[in-house]
């Protein structure tokens, strides 16, 4: 659904271009090429990771992880691996409502989800790419121990 | 000996899936198949993205960026580099290409890391699906506490990087 707009957006755009400016256009798609060229290697790399890693840690086995644990160690773990995967949202509300039910603690499943959406392990190199190496380490890093105030913060707020 | 310096990491990662499917061959073929399940989700999501990134370059002149985005843009920045963010959709890897064509065209550091920090943690469609599967309360705070703890980040950051290495990543982007 989301990329089907996403074509119609571009492709109109595409079209209204090509109909004011053609030489922009093709500038434009040179352009476009040129990034996407420039992009593939370490994305390709990156790909390839996720598909192992989220292949090796399954739901199924993250779920023990954190349901065996609690307290600061659970959230340690469940900040790690929140930090490593890169889970879709999608997939992982259900999972940390699911895991909530089974009696994981909310501080755990809250640093997990803001690990998950802030920190990437996996998708280092290429954001190193974008940003360098000082950038990327500190945004990371930062929004690692951003993490556990959050989390700190909901629990309080939620229990 | 370019090419293979440039895919260093994806080879590494193949000779590593291989090792793994010689010695536990199930665990191989999922790795295999859900390795080309995410080439095949980024073949869809990517042309549109660099397509319109390719337009928005040649087609948006760097002084509208610099107004609404740039050194001197203050909180007007602020707010529409989370608003920007919030409203997109996909992963983070996503974000960092148009984050590049932002840097290029002169858009503040720390409204990029803002934007970035908007993209991974703010999103609507998300927030909405969150507040149903975790709750309003749960969803309501993090949404609170991240929009401050993004612009608190971005911040932080743009004070521990100095201004040469600003500029080498600016020269990433316009080489």
């Amino acid at each position: 659904m989301f990329t089907a707009v996403l074509y119609c957006i571009s492709l109109s755009f595409l079209a209204f271009s090509f109909f004011k400016d053609k030489k922009k256009t093709k500038e434009a798609l040179a352009k476009c090429w040129k990034s996407f060229e420039n992009i593939l290697p370490p994305f390709a790399g990156v790909l390839a990771l996720i598909g192992l890693v989220l292949t090796v840690l399954t739901p199924d086995l993250i779920s023990k992880i954190i349901g065996a644990k609690t307290g600061f160690l659970g959230m340690f773990i469940t900040s790690i691996i929140g930090a490593i995967t890169l889970v879709p949202g999608f997939v992982a509300f259900p999972l940390a409502a699911s895991l909530l039910q089974k009696g994981a603690g909310v501080m755990q499943i809250a640093v997990f989800i803001s690990t998950l959406m802030m920190v990437g392990l996996v998708t280092m190199p290429l954001e190193v790419s974008y940003f360098g190496k000082k950038t990327t380490i500190l945004r990371n890093l930062l929004s690692y121990i951003f993490s556990f105030i959050v989390a700190f913060i909901i629990g309080m707020v939620v229990s | 000996m370019k090419f293979l310096k440039r895919y260093v990491l994806f080879i590494f990662i193949v000779i590593l899936d291989v090792i793994i499917l010689l010695t536990n061959k199930e665990l191989g073929i999922n790795i295999f198949l859900n390795t080309s399940k995410n080439f095949l989700d980024m073949l869809e999501v990517i042309p549109p993205i660099f397509l319109l990134l390719g337009l928005l370059d040649v087609w948006v002149p760097r002084e509208t960026i610099i107004k609404y985005l740039g050194e001197n843009s203050g909180i007007t920045g602020i707010v529409l580099s989370i608003f920007l963010g919030a409203a997109a959709a996909g992963p983070l890897y996503g974000a960092f290409p148009i984050a590049g064509v932002m840097i290029k065209k002169g858009a503040r550091f720390s409204n990029i890391l803002i934007f970035l920090g908007a993209w991974s943690t703010l999103k609507i469609p998300m927030f909405l699906f969150e507040m149903s599967s975790l709750g309003y309360k749960f969803a309501v705070t993090r949404w609170i506490v991240d929009v401050v703890g993004i612009i608190i980040i971005a911040m932080l950051i743009d004070r521990l990087v100095n201004n040469e290495e600003k500029e080498k990543i600016f020269k990433k982007h316009t080489a």
